[in-house]
């Protein structure tokens, strides 16, 4: 047979040097390639290229696709970088925001809207909502630190940007999900811009009974400020569905979600405070508060009597 | 085809020229070719980059020699240096050595590139690399705080010390933040500045807070 050989024993080859063993595999490949483009070509050529068999024949063609190689290899990466910097591009629409827009929007946000008959119109913006995530894991962190929470498996950043951004993305997209079966006009940016805007609730609520802790204060601003949020939001997906039990279901779901999320983060990240507060104001606690301590004090009488029974029955 | 093969050049077109190459001629490999030089000399050089730029860091003047020959050594230097200090301290000291290392990087170089790629898609003119160095050197006054923490820890941990501690992380955080404004604010549109700046004051204050809240045990 003549140079259309495709096979090339690479172990005779004595320039191997820098290459791996993935690189040779994959050069082997595309030479195989190559070589059934050449094929065609010079197939019909002349036959003395066949009596270059000889290592000499074969250095100068591997050198030739050895460059063929290495410019191809400085294409795909070009182009692999090219496209993700398109990616990024995707976003920048999403981004295209000015400072006054954003305040407004916050603003915004913790006002429900009262007319429902018509769509309301939501900014599909992201700058807003991405910090408004990351202030929330920053205000989780300081939540976290002060009551001392040890994370066993993990890390306290990865457990607060897992929280707040696997709720932020997991919600939306659930909800955008419901509200696809709902038959909801929304879109998905939407959705994520929507549920961002509604985290400023939670952000100020956190940030205010973080720092102070009172069980009624923290009832009281669950109820009126996750409750303004989530009614905004609520109102303006009513305002985009159509029919009462589509409307139900959506609203309810986002409710219920919004809602208990924020009671989660503000019961899973200070338990420790409220024992040490206890110990703290002493007697001067108002009485609502003395529910928690109570109950070491029932559990050493119930030990007590349990113990006193015991003996008496032996 | 006897015309094409006729390949000789006329007699009274006089060819000549040098064959031998002049000695001495700059080359542009050799501008680039630092492989002959002696170690120190690579090291020196480095290290008096990084230095340099430690200097305009202390003094935020609006110059380009930040920007312009970005490295990350000096980043990588105070994260390393930043997380070390910050090892150990905490109530289980002996279940959150590692994870607290790990935090501290994962916070700068993680908030580092989400800030850098929050600045180019508001339409930014600094590279990738570029930002990733500012904000990195920007780190080095709060590495001072938490140096100047940990002495002031070492005499004794009352009220006196915790303030003394809040003003100067508080004073280091303020530093920090102007300087890497100073120099990353400048690639934005001007109505924009402060789009880009809360990121960086939310970055910053996330490493303040755990400076701050750091207690050996």
């Amino acid at each position: 047979q003549g140079g259309g050989s495709a096979v090339i024993d690479m172990e005779n080859m004595d320039d191997t040097s820098g290459s791996s063993f993935e690189d040779m595999g994959e050069m082997h490949q595309r030479m195989k390639e190559e070589e059934e483009e050449e094929e065609g070509e010079a197939g019909a050529a002349d036959d003395e290229d066949g009596e270059f068999l000889g290592m000499k024949g074969l250095r100068g063609q591997l050198g030739r696709q050895v460059a063929d190689q290495v410019w191809q290899a400085g294409k795909r990466q070009a182009s692999k970088a090219f496209s993700l910097y398109a990616n990024i591009d995707i976003l920048r629409p999403y981004f295209d925001v000015e400072p006054a827009q954003v305040r407004a929007r916050l603003l915004e946000s913790m006002i429900p809207v009262k007319m429902v008959n018509f769509p309301q119109k939501i900014a599909g913006e992201l700058y807003g909502p991405l910090m408004l995530v990351f202030t929330l894991v920053a205000i989780l962190l300081h939540g976290m630190k002060t009551s001392d929470t040890i994370i066993r498996e993990g890390t306290l950043m990865g457990t607060a940007i897992g929280t707040c951004f696997g709720y932020w993305l997991g919600v939306s997209s659930f909800i955008y999900f419901l509200a696809y079966l709902c038959n909801a006009q929304i879109t998905m940016v939407q959705m994520l811009s929507l549920l961002g805007y509604g985290l400023f609730g939670h952000c100020i609520t956190l940030f205010v009974t973080y720092n102070i802790h009172f069980h009624s204060l923290f009832y009281i601003f669950w109820l009126v400020v996750g409750g303004l949020s989530t009614l905004r939001m609520v109102a303006v997906l009513v305002s985009r569905t159509v029919g009462h039990t589509q409307r139900l279901i959506l609203c309810g779901t986002l409710a219920a979600l919004h809602m208990l999320f924020l009671l989660y983060l503000h019961f899973a990240y200070h338990k420790v405070v409220e024992g040490i507060l206890d110990t703290l104001e002493g007697p001067n606690m108002p009485p609502f508060q003395r529910v928690a301590r109570d109950i070491p004090v029932v559990s050493n009488a119930l030990l007590n009597t349990t113990a006193k029974a015991a003996a008496l029955t032996m | 085809f006897a015309d094409l093969a006729d390949m000789s050049i006329s007699e009274d077109i006089a060819v000549e020229g040098e064959i031998t190459v002049p000695v001495g001629a700059p080359s542009p490999d050799e501008d680039f070719s630092t492989l002959d030089e002696p170690v120190r000399e690579t090291i020196m050089r480095d290290l008096k980059a990084v230095g340099k730029k430690f200097v305009h860091v202390m003094y935020p003047k609006k110059s380009s020699a930040l920007l312009r020959d970005w490295d990350l050594w000096g980043p990588l230097v105070l994260c390393v240096s930043l997380a070390l200090m910050l090892q150990g301290g905490s109530a289980d000291s002996k279940e959150d050595g590692g994870p607290q290392f790990a935090e501290v990087f994962v916070i700068i170089w993680f908030g580092a590139v989400v800030i850098t790629l929050n600045s180019k898609l508001l339409g930014g003119t600094i590279s990738f690399f570029q930002s990733l160095c500012v904000l990195g050197y920007c780190v080095m006054p709060l590495t001072v705080a938490m140096l100047v923490c940990r002495l002031v820890l070492l005499a004794g941990s009352g009220t006196v010390s915790f303030i003394v501690r809040l003003i100067v992380v508080l004073a280091m955080f303020a530093w920090s933040t102007l300087a890497s404004t100073a120099f990353l604010a400048d690639s934005q549109p001007p109505n924009r500045k402060a789009l880009v700046v809360y990121p960086i004051f939310l970055f910053y204050f996330v490493i303040s807070w755990m400076i701050l809240t750091f207690t050996p045990q």
